[in-house]
């Protein structure tokens, strides 16, 4: 358990290799691609939502809730390999190509921030760990150290990936913030509001809106498990290099250290999901006291 | 000006008072036209199913090397659709063992609605028994068969499933069986809070103290009040399991070839999506209809049976 808490894991039976150092390198790949899927599913379910609540039975609605339904019934790994197929090789030659497999194209390198600001550690060390975690965060890392081309490359080579990991957490973030809307729409304090003549988008989004946040946020925190279980399906068909991946084949291999080390790295992940989740409703209903 | 106390209920009023409660479940499902295009999705699929003999042209691991003048994926050849009538028809064109991947499809269905129905059965008599043991039991019962059960719930339910598999060995009967334990504290949480509630009403008290039995009280009493949310939950699971298990089959971990489940025929097609993107696209295709269509029904008969539930 010492061991354990210091980050260390054990060897990796098959790649002789510690788990630590392996997930140094591989965890950031899912982050990003989790975190790029769940802003995806955020950014478009929310108004997607939003608006099917507020046009009630309109096409708009009608479309938006078959789109859902829909999502919600797509297999990840088929949606995956139909978006590679279309972005990656009908549209090839078009500005819309988009890769389908790996994090860089080949001969772009990204150039750890540590080197680029000439930053000294002691190797091996807990700092170097540090340091080699973050900078395996293509995108951040090329953000600090200003690489405009690993940036591009690197944000285009996630697009794919993350529409197909999205789109279940989507349809369901569209669902519920639907459903949700329309509950606090009728509610007698959005009727007042409005009878006081409140301007119609402070209705929505002050009074309406902001008292259907919990259910919403709630369905969000939910989506972390869909996301990682997904990573699984779009790491292995995008060939991406991270947890999910990692832990499928160490199942399949019997890498019992791998499969120690990252279980309890996901179960910790859920649990400071699940966390912030019920912290966050303190923040948006002041009601709700955690004692 | 008409007050609410001049009412006059009309004779539709007086019609729906005398309805039971099956009957304005039913009613108010058959206005729903979602779902009634799940049920129609649904149906079409299960005939498909009972006659995917007389329906599929070939057997599903026949090959035709020797029999046809036909490549290995081959795209489809559909006459009505300007194919050479001197070509042999197939509809959704060669897989890459030369079979005919429109029968493959149709004998698929047999095997994807049987997955979802026993996944689902099992899942839900051991999760039914576990939850209204824990809620009528209570106490250490109680808190032994929940936080067993939360430790199921603590992982991302397809990598709990990969990891059982993985201890069963890979085939069909135990990523069903995987799938089935992952969804086992669904249906006994949503038992043990019918439990938890119904066992305070009045008429269990007037039970118990008749001295009807404990397990009398627990399965012809208390028990029967879960009926509409597990038949909701179940129509949903379904779904879910066929989905799970055709990734589990994609992983490599559910059916073996040359079994024509959906998710292991794209699997072993998906290396070629760019070249024969035909074998991709049927395959996926048929997994999001059926999971469309039990979505669908799940949704309408959650509607019509928990009317308090509606627009979710």
């Amino acid at each position: 358990m010492r061991d354990v808490a210091r980050g260390d894991f054990g060897n990796s039976i098959r790649f002789n290799r510690s788990v630590g150092e392996i997930l140094v390198e591989r965890l950031p790949v899912t982050i990003e691609l989790g975190a790029a899927a769940l802003f995806l599913a955020v950014i478009i379910g929310i108004p997607a939502g939003l608006i099917s609540a507020l046009k009630r039975n309109s096409a708009i609605d009608v479309g938006t809730m078959v789109g859902a339904n829909i999502g919600v019934s797509m297999p990840v790994f088929w949606l995956g390999l139909l978006l590679a197929y279309v972005f990656a090789l009908l549209l090839k030659g078009t500005p819309l190509w988009l890769p389908p497999t790996g994090r860089l194209s080949a001969g772009l390198v990204a150039t750890p921030f540590y080197e680029v600001y000439n930053l000294t550690f002691t190797p091996d060390s807990a700092t170097h760990r540090l340091f080699e975690f973050i900078s395996n965060f293509y995108i951040f890392n090329s953000i600090i150290t200003a690489n405009g081309e690993v940036l591009k490359d690197s944000i285009r080579h996630l697009i794919l990936p993350a529409m197909a990991l999205a789109t279940i957490p989507l349809a369901i973030i569209a669902r519920m913030t639907r459903s949700s809307m329309l509950e606090t729409l009728n509610q007698d304090y959005v009727r007042t509001a409005r009878s006081k003549g409140l301007r119609e988008r402070s209705v929505v989004i002050g009074h309406s809106f902001r008292n259907s946040l919990l259910p919403i946020i709630t369905i969000i925190g939910l989506q972390l498990g869909v996301i990682f279980g997904g990573a699984v399906l779009t790491e292995t068909i995008f060939g991406l290099a991270g947890v999910g991946r990692t832990l499928f084949e160490a199942i399949t291999a019997r890498d019992f250290p791998i499969i120690q080390g990252f279980t309890l790295v996901i179960a910790l992940g859920y649990v400071i999901a699940n966390l912030l989740v019920d912290l966050s409703y303190g923040f948006i209903d002041p009601r709700i006291r955690l004692d | 000006m008409t007050t609410s106390n001049n009412y006059e209920p009309t004779e539709i009023d007086l019609q729906r008072r005398k309805e039971t409660p099956l009957l304005q479940a039913l009613r108010s499902f058959v206005r729903q036209r979602s779902a009634i295009l799940g049920m129609i999705i649904i149906g079409s699929i299960t005939v498909i199913a009972i006659f995917a003999n007389q329906i599929a042209p070939y057997q599903p691991d026949q090959v035709l090397i020797g029999q046809e003048d036909v490549k290995k994926r081959q795209p489809p050849c559909i006459h009505l659709l300007g194919c050479p009538e001197d070509q042999p028809q197939h509809l959704m064109g060669i897989d890459g063992n030369v079979r005919d991947e429109f029968s493959r499809i149709i004998h698929g269905s047999r095997i994807s609605l049987t997955v979802g129905f026993v996944t689902v059965t099992f899942a839900m008599l051991i999760g039914v028994i576990l939850g209204a043991i824990a809620g009528y039991t209570g106490r250490w019962a109680d808190d032994g068969i929940m936080r067993f059960l939360d430790v199921l719930l603590a992982f991302p339910s397809l990598l709990l499933a990969i990891a059982i598999v993985s201890v069963l060995g890979p085939g069909l009967t135990n990523a069903m069986l995987a799938i089935a334990i992952v969804t086992i504290p669904v249906y006994a949480r949503v038992m043990r809070s019918v439990v938890l509630s119904a066992k305070e009403e009045e008429y269990v008290t007037a039970a118990r103290s008749v001295g009807v039995q404990n397990n009398k009280i627990l399965f012809r009493h208390i028990m029967p009040n879960g009926i509409s949310p597990l038949i909701v939950l179940a129509t949903l699971g379904i779904g879910t399991a066929i989905l799970d298990a055709a990734a589990l089959s994609f992983l490599g971990l559910g059916a073996q070839p040359p079994m024509p489940e959906w998710g292991a025929m794209l699997s072993a097609e998906r290396n070629q999506v760019f070249s024969a993107p035909h074998l991709v696209f049927f395959p996926g295709l048929a997994i999001m209809l059926v999971v469309l269509g039990f979505n669908l029904l799940g949704d309408g008969l959650r509607d019509a049976l928990d009317p308090r539930m509606k627009n979710r």
